[in-house]
């Protein structure tokens, strides 16, 4: 099932399936924001908002708005 | 003739980067900045075998060579410019066993530049914790470089290293991948455009961005106008670019590396679940905060008032030891007094950038940081805003430089404006010399008054900082995109060494940094304070003898009214007098008029100002302390320091924009006076006002 990263509960895994570059910023890429790689959410801050995410093995946070950019296909467990 | 090697240390945020620089280096290093900019540029010398000098620059940390701030600017600007006289021989990439995926990003792009490359696998000691075992001859087959495996924490490995670093010689400089096979034909055009440079530096200049300031890149600057891509073409090769090294690293990994997951021990996610717990999480922020100011007063009292006390008796013992005359004057009431005022903050000061270093090489930070973005976003700031207002406890200037690495200007922007309202270690020695003077000194539920009294100021400063965001946020019509990425390293126990280099780093730049200034304004005020323009001056002994006359006053007490009539006459309270009327309504009289003016070169200047205003005609053996209690207030007798005028004073220090250096910063990080003169303006008006309302309400 295809959705956007801001969708994602915590716990749940997905993997990366589009990012869409105009609005990513390059440096997430980089961190290994990229197609292909699994996702996982660590922790949802207080607000719901940011999200702390573990992408590929990095621990890093990002907004909603951000991850809603981000496509991935979750991995039902 | 011994000969040197130039050794770049390049590599992500936390990768203990730093740590190793120490471990190399040790003492001999020094820390200064890149010219014409504020990037903190710090290089030391490590002794290699064979009598082999290594000079080692500590480069700051970046993800990638594609830079997104001046921070990163400067690796890539060093590392595309061969004529540097800091060009590196050889470069030294450190990355972290826990996230070799990734640092391993930078490590092939720095090898595409043809510089010979070393890679140190550092946090060795974790792997054991983590299930994780390297193959490292396969590694350094792959990878066709030498690989040193470190433990900064255990000390093991930097030998290994420092070898590899003396026979840097035999390291292959072939690179990694081949850049152009993204998208061949542009590629080709590049080549036959510039046959003589090396394609993936070509590549590397089309792409910078050069948001960040003028780059002179010298020998190559034509290539900048080689763009026959769109920036959006740009960013998809790139993005390809990326893949393609993401590619080559995964597969070197495949079995170069293995991961045991059913070993990790994780550490990471109980920590997690509780400090960034919404409830948990903020109660523990707010006892840590609390736990710091509680510590940095009660425990730095024993060692200020030691330090008082030695230079009371220095001054003392200066003026009856030497020969009477101007210079011994200059000493005991000018050089020694200054110099007590900046000395006497040293512990505090240490403390508190002592706690900072812990809270950031722990790891806290990014959590109060992913904590906090949501209601700082509220206020027009980004979670990131945290660290510059936190560090702004320290000083205002390094937290606005840290304002760097936020993403959205406007955010930026706006952080960069309310910083110089949070409380930095300049304001502290003026908080803590009237505090104890106006507040007592009793304790509630085993908090004292006086900490407390300074937990508040603190707040009131955060305070007025998140509102005046709140109001700029509105005020500011700025469209800018609002990126948000940040990592979150692993929880470490701080390195002793690290911190301890850390303290005495900056302990040593505040003295040595406020020290000149503030002994020059010492010096100046000491001058303006002995001499006099008027007969009422010069002939202070006979119109006092003859005004007292009558009164059969003791010796002690002509001389006191001698020298209060020559203090009063002469250039510094000719000077104060004229300024008295502005600031009469807010409590102070012109001594402390003196002490606020001459602050504007830097706040922590008032006590040093004070206690040679005082000193100047005084010849007891006194402390500043004591000095500033037995104050008189001109017009209300008694004395001078109140709780009213100590409040007002307070506030007067907490609002007002009284640091030249910080203006100077704001001007270059905003690139325009228009931002420091507003500070400037707004922040003293407020400042006048709230402290005139405050003396008038509590008088």
């Amino acid at each position: 099932m295809q959705i956007t990263l801001a969708h994602l509960k915590r716990g749940e895994r997905g993997i990366i399936t589009d990012v869409s570059s105009i609005h990513i910023p390059l440096k997430l890429l980089e961190m290994g924001c990229l197609p292909g790689n699994f996702v996982e959410l660590v922790q949802l801050a207080p607000f719901k908002d940011p999200m702390y995410l573990n992408i590929n093995g990095t621990h890093l946070a990002i907004r909603k708005e951000t991850a809603s950019h981000i496509l991935i296909e979750k991995i039902e467990l | 003739m011994s000969k040197q090697i130039n050794v770049a240390l390049i590599g992500n945020p936390n990768t203990g980067k730093t740590s190793v620089f120490n471990a190399l280096t040790g003492l001999n290093q020094k820390v200064g900045n890149y010219p014409g900019i504020t990037v903190e540029k710090k290089q030391g010398v490590c002794k290699l075998p064979r009598g082999v000098k290594a000079h080692i620059i500590d480069l700051p940390g970046t993800y990638s060579l594609n830079a997104s701030s001046l921070d990163e600017n400067v690796v890539i600007e060093l590392l595309l410019n061969k004529n540097d006289k800091d060009f590196p021989d050889v470069a030294v990439v450190v990355s972290d066993v826990e996230n070799l995926k990734r640092n391993l990003l930078l490590f092939t792009q720095i090898k595409d530049l043809e510089i010979p490359t070393i890679l140190v696998i550092n946090m060795a000691d974790r792997m054991r914790y983590k299930g994780i075992s390297l193959d490292i001859d396969h590694l350094e087959e792959r990878l066709n470089t030498k690989v040193a495996l470190v433990s900064t924490r255990k000390k093991e490995g930097i030998d290994h290293l420092k070898n590899l670093i003396t026979n840097y010689k035999d390291i292959s400089i072939t690179p990694c991948l081949d850049t152009s096979e993204i998208d061949k034909d542009y590629f080709d055009n590049l080549r036959k455009a510039f046959p003589n440079q090396l394609i993936y530096k070509l590549w590397l200049v089309i792409t910078q961005d050069v948001n960040f300031g003028k780059i002179d890149r010298n020998e190559i600057d034509a290539i900048a106008n080689f763009k026959t891509k769109s920036k959006a073409d740009l960013k998809r090769l790139q993005q390809k670019e990326t893949i393609k090294r993401y590619q080559f690293i995964n597969d070197v990994l495949k079995n170069g590396q293995t991961i045991d997951a059913s070993q990790a021990k994780d550490l990471r996610t109980k920590l997690d679940r509780v400090l960034t717990h919404k409830v948990w999480g903020y109660l523990i922020f707010f006892i840590i905060l609390l736990t710091i100011f509680q510590a940095i007063y009660d425990w730095s009292s024993v060692p200020m008032d030691f330090i008082d006390s030695v230079f009371a008796s220095l001054s003392e013992w200066a003026k009856n030891a030497l020969p009477s005359g101007v210079f011994t004057n200059l000493l005991a009431e000018g050089i020694i007094p200054g110099l007590g005022g900046i000395v006497i903050f040293i512990p505090q000061i240490a403390f508190l950038f002592l706690f900072i270093s812990v809270l950031e090489e722990s790891g806290y930070m990014s959590r109060v940081v992913f904590l906090m973005d949501r209601i700082m976003r509220r206020f027009g700031l980004s979670g990131k805003s945290v660290v510059p207002l936190i560090s702004g406890t320290a000083c205002a200037i390094p937290a606005i430089m840290a304002t760097r690495n936020i993403e959205s200007w406007k955010e930026r922007l706006i952080t960069i404006l309310v910083t110089p309202f949070t409380t930095c270690s300049a304001r502290l020695p003026v908080y803590l010399i009237i505090i104890s003077l106006v507040i007592p000194e009793g304790r509630f539920f085993g908090l004292g008054y006086q900490a407390l009294t300074l937990m508040l100021l603190y707040l009131i400063g955060f305070g007025t900082a998140i509102i005046s965001a709140y109001i700029l946020n509105k005020i500011l019509k700025i469209k800018s995109k609002t990126f948000f990425v940040i990592e979150m390293p692993n929880y470490k126990l701080p390195l002793f060494k690290n911190v301890v280099l850390t303290v005495v780093e900056k302990t040593k730049s505040f003295v040595f940094g406020a020290g000149k200034i503030i002994l020059a304004i010492s010096i100046l005020l000491w001058g303006l304070a002995s001499y006099g323009p008027g007969p009422e001056f010069n002939d202070a002994e006979t119109i006092v003898k003859k005004e007292y006359a009558s009164q059969n006053l003791s010796e002690d007490e002509l001389q006191r009214k001698i020298s209060s009539q020559k203090l009063e006459y002469s250039f510094i309270g000719i000077t104060g007098r004229a300024i008295e009327p502005a600031i009469r309504p807010l409590g102070y009289d012109w001594k402390i008029g003196i002490a606020i003016v001459s602050s504007f070169a830097a706040r922590e200047v008032f006590v040093g100002t004070l206690a040679t205003i005082y000193s100047v005609g005084s010849d007891e053996e006194e402390t500043i302390k004591n000095r500033m209690a037995g104050e008189v207030n001109p017009i209300l007798g008694g004395p001078l320091f109140t709780f009213a005028s100590g409040v007002s004073l307070l506030l007067f220090y907490a609002f007002a924009m009284q640091c030249m250096s910080t203006l100077a910063i704001v001007k270059r990080e905003t690139n325009s006076w228009k931002w420091p003169t507003l500070q400037l303006i707004i922040m003293s008006s407020f400042a006048y006002i709230v402290a005139l309302l405050a003396f008038q309400f509590l008088k």
